[in-house]
């Protein structure tokens, strides 16, 4: 799942559960996940650790 | 006249010659919390009666011969998220109300077990989820030297409770700063052992792989008696202190440096230079991810955090106060994969820091980026910008919590206002004694603060 996707999800979610104060600090956390997710030690079954520069890719949100 | 005992080390020294009491010491603490607590709120529960019978119980077995050890008769508080046996366990928050502990947590049972006068349960920051304690149930605790700032937190009543000269020393926990980051505000000095040396059994938790317990004093030494009692040792005399010349610390910097307060910056540097004329080899390193700390961080104590407050959101959502509530919701959305991330990360962090250990005897950064924080302040300015308080609290602080590292924070310096500045030191994993000796090596040349 995107960061994008999730925000989605997570946000709808959050205004249906009656949360809609939720927004922002899930926006928060999405910027968190992206910079989690293009952390240059992440690994992938492709086998490939990536120690070089910052992985792209997953930065739909910054 | 002679100034007055304030550590744990000198209070016993004048129990065992005679010169007071357990019974007259703990009346001098509930004295001062009668007088002070009504505007600090740093006590949720003061335990006056039982505090009473406990140092008069101890009086009795000190004039029989029976001395327990530097602990005995001396009165300490409790961060009321620890089990204390026929008493309510609030973690600040209505969700538990109604709640009494049926037994000692393993960490209070071994302070009582030392003698301990308990004189009370402190205010935290609800859940220990927070920074700044202004978010309880119970209102939020005050910093002693100007009430309209945050003592610290999450364990701020118990700094505050230490600063104001209602207890000798208290027990805190520690999942992202909460020993440190008050101690630091107060002028204290926190110890957060390495981690699993202390039990977190009994303690309400926060988030189950990054809480420590330990605790808040005045001292190394107080912090090295305490640790002992934790660990289940006795406390040994202490030996005469070595000199500080020839230890090698790594000084962090880059991330941990480039958003500090003037007056922090300055206060830390000059305690690098006194230091280094003690004959302190002091070198800059770095950890290389560091700017990864955060997203890890978060990603690990919100998931887990939800694991233990699920039911009660479904359930007591309004028991909450609102933004402690919102935190905790936060922690529901992570998905698994990015966990495991964080796991990952946390990893590399561990490695990074060990790494930055190899050769030195410790690290020395800042323990708090900034002076205590103006109560009901959401950003601070930091030199030329504004960061938010959470953040910029945790900033130096959180990593050790996830590598396990031990670390202390000690004063360091004051600013113009006389806020307390504090020095973070670091240790090798996983055990705290060589930390500890490195601590009472440079305390002395550290300062000036406030603790003594």
């Amino acid at each position: 799942m995107t960061i994008k996707q999730w925000l989605d999800n997570a946000t709808q979610d959050a205004e249906r559960r009656g949360l809609p104060d939720l927004k922002p600090l899930l926006e928060t956390l999405a910027r968190a996940t992206s910079a989690l997710r293009s952390a240059d030690w992440n690994a992938d079954a492709t086998g490939e650790t990536c120690d070089g520069p910052r992985r792209q890719g997953h930065t739909e949100v910054d | 006249m002679p100034a007055e005992p304030r550590t744990i080390a000198e209070i016993a020294r004048a129990l065992e010659s005679g010169k007071t009491t357990s019974e007259a010491i703990t009346e001098q603490c509930l004295d001062r919390i009668a007088e002070r607590n009504p505007s600090l709120n740093a006590f949720i529960t003061v335990l006056a009666d039982e505090a009473r019978a406990q140092a008069r119980e101890a009086d009795r077995e000190m004039r029989a011969g029976r001395r327990r050890g530097p602990l005995h008769g001396v009165p300490i508080s409790l961060k009321d998220l620890f089990d204390l046996r026929g008493t309510a366990t609030t973690a600040a928050s209505r969700v538990r109300r109604g709640h009494v502990a049926r037994a000692d947590a393993p960490a209070v049972s071994r302070l009582r077990a030392a003698g301990a006068v308990f004189v009370g349960k402190t205010n935290l920051h609800e859940f220990a989820l927070g920074t700044t304690n202004e978010e309880s149930a119970f209102g939020p605790a005050r910093h002693p030297l100007d009430p309209k700032r945050s003592p610290g937190g999450s364990s701020g009543g118990s700094a505050a409770s230490v600063l104001a000269g209602m207890a000798y020393a208290s027990l805190g926990s520690d999942t992202g700063g909460s020993i440190r980051i008050p101690s630091a505000a107060c002028g204290l000095v926190g110890l957060k052992p390495a981690f699993g040396e202390v039990s977190t059994e009994g303690v309400v938790p926060l988030s189950t792989t990054l809480d420590h317990v330990g605790p808040i004093c005045r001292s190394v030494e107080d912090a090295s008696i305490l640790y002992s009692i934790l660990r289940g040792f006795a406390p040994s005399p202490r030996a005469p202190q070595e000199a500080p010349r020839g230890l090698t610390l790594g000084v962090l910097r880059g991330y941990f440096t480039a958003v500090l307060d003037p007056q922090v910056a300055a206060a830390f540097d000059s305690a690098c230079a006194r230091l280094q004329r003690q004959g302190v080899r002091l070198d800059d390193v770095d950890i290389p991810h560091a700017s990864d700390i955060a997203p890890i961080y978060l990603h690990i104590v919100l998931s887990e955090a939800a694991v233990y407050h699920a039911m009660t959101l479904e359930t007591r959502p309004d028991d909450y106060t609102p933004n402690v509530r919102l935190r905790l919701e936060m922690g529901r959305y992570i998905l698994a994969e990015d966990y495991g991330r964080a796991l990952r990360g946390r990893e590399v962090l561990t490695r990074e820091v060990d790494a930055a250990l190899e050769g030195r005897d410790g690290l020395l950064l800042p323990a708090l980026a900034v002076p205590a924080t103006k109560l009901g302040a959401s950003d601070v300015r930091v030199g030329a910008s504004e960061e938010p308080v959470r953040n910029i609290t945790l900033r130096l602080t959180q990593l050790f919590n996830l590598t396990g590292h031990p670390a202390l924070t000690m004063p360091c310096g004051v600013t113009t206002e006389g806020l307390p500045v504090g020095a973070q030191l670091v240790g090798h994993r996983p055990r705290t004694p060589p930390m500890l000796d490195v601590a009472g090596a440079i305390e002395p040349y550290c300062g000036p603060g406030t603790s003594r």
